[in-house]
């Protein structure tokens, strides 16, 4: 048992981990290539990772890429691909905004409310796709690609200049300082510093490390429990692994594609709320492409809580190093987005190969369970 | 003369199993060579080599005396070499004479040369006394037709030697016997003929010679003449056949499940099912005879739910359950077992225990409130694993990696410890082996004697004779005769089936095939 034990958990860290290596063979190459040396450029992002600091930015950084990870997990589960976390959230951050800034309420209702906001539109939005298949038959993968463009060049784009606050353009022309009007402090999450002090020293350099993290948290929490705990949560990995299996053991296919676009819609609305309740207000300029990153860092964790998480930091931890490599000019940042393209080309061929690998011991060892017992036939049941 | 192929000490091993185990097979030119075996011998894996699908781990082989190696079908068919496989692989919307000549095409200079293609096809045709209409669209021929294409297409391409995979499964008798007349009329014009099966009275009835497998290895090749059903069967398995024989009616007057005036619409609006009247009593198994697309397969999705009735009622003791969701039918206790277990009834991924609360996933002991019981799943899967005899190291195995027999006994247990009041068995035994075919009979009997009224839709015409206390024929989505199985063979079966018992023409139909 115990052997067996060790041998899944490898076979569960082997193809990640191939990946990787994979991905920094190749970075080290592209870099050697370009004239930087590939083991600065590494020390460069490790000594800057063990700095606190950097840590915090890296934690702020996890927060949505793992919140969209998660939404996006939600999908894949069923064989739904919702691509439309990155216009669900920008649209459910906006409407969030626009509600806690438009209210004056005690501080837990008042985040409760923005929260609520957010996932009921995030919801809502990601609903139409699936309420479009079950009934027209649209391709989720095309209604959210579009939802998408309706959603970021069409809706936010319009409603951020409705909802403008001081009722105009600024003054100054530029777009930093317009946005929604600024949500009192009672709707902002309290920060994690003083957490984070009392097992460490003092945060300098102003930097906070979002309270949204624990709402991170919760959310790997409870995707856990859903999808492998609850009833429901069967009925939607069995969508998924087969639907047809699904459909005859009672599973109600249409009721199940609207459910899970619906619940990945809500977890794609809470993406945004760690740079909200930092910036305390939706500006034209708020942080874009979290949806599209969620995807990849899904990928990379096999739709598992755990996995997910791992590749988030993997994830954030590149996107914090892209910055100190300029500063420190030891590489191009741009190595960073190579290494993610290739850490998960690289992660989906070395699933493949470790999953039929997989496979195939399993196969093995069934296959020697049934020669231990007496001869395969008739003599057993006759 | 040498031999037209010769296998010598052919081995062939998969993960954790050896296929085929030193096979050594002589098949004389001009002869018809039956390969039989039980499922799992090795059968399908020795035809694949001889075709070129797979190569073999170790062995040789010889076509016409010389030493040959294919790498792919082509090299097959480049040394004459053609197979028939079980399922056609025909384009439906082509003509009879585009099917043959796909892939093959001649050319002139405006692109394909029908008029040779034309030519050559009914030159095979005649050469090897088979019968076709080249402008013949597909999709408008009976299946023993459609076989026959194949068969052309095969020969149109050059082969001598000819690997039929279960030509007979699809067939029913009459056109079983047609099948026979063609392949001696192929056997005349010098063909050899390779041919997979394991219906034995059939393969002593055509084969010249029969070459058994067991187990992966060559048992013994003997002569029809010299050998009877019986020993034959003791060859394939080590000890007899069971059949599925039931002793005495336990048939209530408790009606379980009620169908009336059923009809189901296909996506075109045609009636698939057309006014069916069923009635299944408690303790009683209601066979369905039909070959296969005749609306057995509608009829199961509408009673299970997962087809939209048209018009009519279907009643479970006594409730109507028309219009319900799959999810209630299956709490109100109707049992499934799909006809494809691979499409329907399993989840391959996942645990076995996973697979076994699927459908029974909201009842107890397999979930607790709004959560699934781990605990309780595990414990009755392990329960399932013991009485159904499934064959695994343990529950956490993932179904793929069960044989087909295991896994249709760990479906059938998981239905059968549901206890349900109908269960809806569609080709239960499909494709495994004798032993687990023995066990799933055997359940299901037993579950009859507890008063289970059962819809029984099978191919295997001694399975729904032996099994069932009414026996009801099925044509073009409407029931058109009921019959007593102890009065009927499977010959007759097999006329009501193509309908020709039914019209008064039906005696030149049998006669012309």
């Amino acid at each position: 048992m115990a052997k067996s034990l060790g041998r899944r958990v490898m076979l569960a860290l082997a193809a990640p981990v191939l990946a990787v290596a994979f991905a920094v063979a190749m970075s080290s190459i592209v870099l050697a290539l370009s004239g930087s040396s590939p083991i600065t450029a590494y020390i460069d992002m490790f000594d800057h990772a063990r700095k606190l600091e950097t840590m915090i930015d890296i934690g702020n950084r996890f927060t949505p890429l793992y919140i969209s990870g998660v939404a996006a997990a939600i999908g894949f589960r069923m064989n739904l691909f919702n691509i439309g976390v990155e216009g669900q959230y920008l649209l459910a951050t906006l409407f969030a905004a626009a509600a806690g800034g438009a209210v004056n309420l005690p501080p837990v209702l008042h985040i409760g409310l923005i929260l609520i906001v957010a996932m009921t539109v995030g919801a809502a939005y990601s609903g139409v796709a699936g309420v479009l298949k079950v009934t027209r038959g649209v391709n989720e993968v095309i209604s959210t690609i579009m939802l998408n463009v309706i959603a970021i060049s069409g809706l936010v784009a319009w409603l951020v200049r409705e909802w403008q606050a001081g009722g105009g353009v600024n003054a100054s022309g530029g777009n930093a300082g317009v946005g929604t009007e600024p949500i009192p402090e009672s709707g902002l999450m309290p920060n994690l510093n003083g957490f984070v002090e009392i097992f460490t020293r003092e945060i300098k350099q102003g930097k906070k490390l979002t309270g949204v993290l624990v709402i991170a948290l919760l959310v790997g929490i409870g995707y856990h429990v859903l999808v492998n705990r609850t009833r429901f949560g069967f009925d939607l990995r069995a969508s998924g692994m087969n639907p047809f299996a699904a459909q005859a053991g009672g599973v109600p296919p249409k009721r199940m594609v609207v459910t899970a676009m619906v619940l990945s819609g809500a977890a794609a609305g809470l993406v945004g709320m760690s740079t909200l309740m930092d910036q305390g207000r939706y500006s034209p300029n708020f942080v874009r492409g979290l949806g599209f990153a969620g995807i990849g860092v899904t990928l990379l964790g096999r739709n598992h809580p755990v996995g997910i998480a791992i590749g988030a930091l993997l994830f954030a931890f590149l996107d914090v190093s892209a910055g100190i490599l300029q500063i420190s000019g030891s590489a191009s940042r741009e190595i960073v987005v190579i290494m993610q393209g290739i850490i998960l080309i690289a992660a989906v061929v070395a699933y493949e190969v470790v999953n039929r690998f997989r496979q195939r011991e399993e196969a093995k060892d069934a296959a020697a369970a049934l020669q231990s017992v007496p001869p395969a036939g008739i003599e057993v049941s006759a | 003369m040498a031999p037209a192929i010769e296998l010598t000490g052919i081995t062939k091993r998969f993960p954790g199993v050896v296929a085929n185990d030193d096979v050594n097979l002589t098949v004389e030119a001009g002869e018809i060579h039956a390969i039989c075996g039980e499922n799992g011998a090795g059968k399908s894996t020795l035809m694949k080599i001889l075709y070129g699908m797979q190569p073999p781990d170790e062995g040789t082989m010889a076509v016409d005396g010389q030493r040959v190696r294919f790498s792919s079908p082509s090299d097959a068919i480049e040394a004459g070499v053609g197979m028939v496989h079980q399922h056609f692989m025909l384009a439906d919307n082509l003509t009879v004479l585009e099917n043959v000549i796909l892939g093959a095409e001649p050319r002139n200079w405006r692109g394909i040369d029908f008029k040779a293609a034309r030519q050559h096809l009914s030159e095979v045709g005649e050469a090897y006394g088979l019968d076709v209409d080249p402008d013949d669209l597909v999709e408008s021929l009976e299946v023993g037709e459609r076989q026959r294409v194949e068969i052309i297409k095969v020969l149109y391409r050059g082969a001598r030697i000819l690997i039929l995979d279960e030509p007979t499964a699809v067939l029913v008798p009459q056109e079983v016997e047609e099948l026979f007349r063609n392949m001696r009329e192929l056997k005349a014009s010098g063909a050899t003929i390779l041919f997979i099966d394991h219906k034995l009275d059939e393969v002593l009835e055509i084969a010249d010679s029969i070459t058994v497998l067991r187990q992966g290895r060559t048992v013994a090749t003997v002569k029809p003449e010299d050998v009877t059903a019986g020993d034959l069967a003791e060859l394939m398995v080590g000890s007899e056949l069971p059949t599925p024989d039931i002793t005495d009616s336990t048939v209530t007057d408790a009606v379980a499940l009620d169908v009336a005036e059923l009809v189901v619409h296909d996506a075109d609006e045609r009636a698939v099912v057309d006014r069916v009247d069923l009635r299944i009593h408690k303790g009683e198994i209601v066979g369905i005879a039909g070959v296969e697309g005749n609306g057995q397969s509608e009829l199961i999705d509408a009673i299970i739910g997962t087809q939209p009735v048209a018009s009519g009622t279907i009643s479970l003791l006594g409730a109507d359950v028309t219009h319900a969701s799959v999810r209630n039918r299956r709490e109100a206790g109707i049992g499934y077992v799909p006809q494809d277990r691979h499409h329907e009834g399993l989840l391959l991924e996942a645990p076995l225990w996973e697979n076994a609360m699927l459908g029974h996933q909201t009842q107890a002991p397999y979930a607790k409130g709004a959560f699934v019981d781990r605990r309780g799943a595990q414990g009755q899967t392990e329960q399932i694993r013991t009485e159904f005899d499934v064959r695994t190291p343990n529950v956490h195995v993932a179904a793929h990696a069960l044989s087909g027999g295991n896994q249709q006994k760990l479906i059938l247990g998981r239905e059968m410890m549901a206890e349900p009041s109908v269960l809806i068995a569609a080709h239960p035994t499909r494709g495994i082996d004798v032993g687990a075919q023995a066990a799933v009979w055997d359940s299901i009997r037993a579950a009859r004697a507890k008063g289970l009224a059962t819809l029984l839709i099978s191919a295997d015409l001694d399975e729904l004779i032996g099994l069932s206390d009414t026996i009801i024929v099925m044509l073009r989505g409407k029931l058109v005769a009921t019959l007593d199985p102890a009065a009927v063979t499977p010959r007759d079966l097999g006329a009501y089936m193509t309908g020709a018992a039914l019209e008064p023409a039906g005696q030149e139909v049998a006669a012309d095939g």
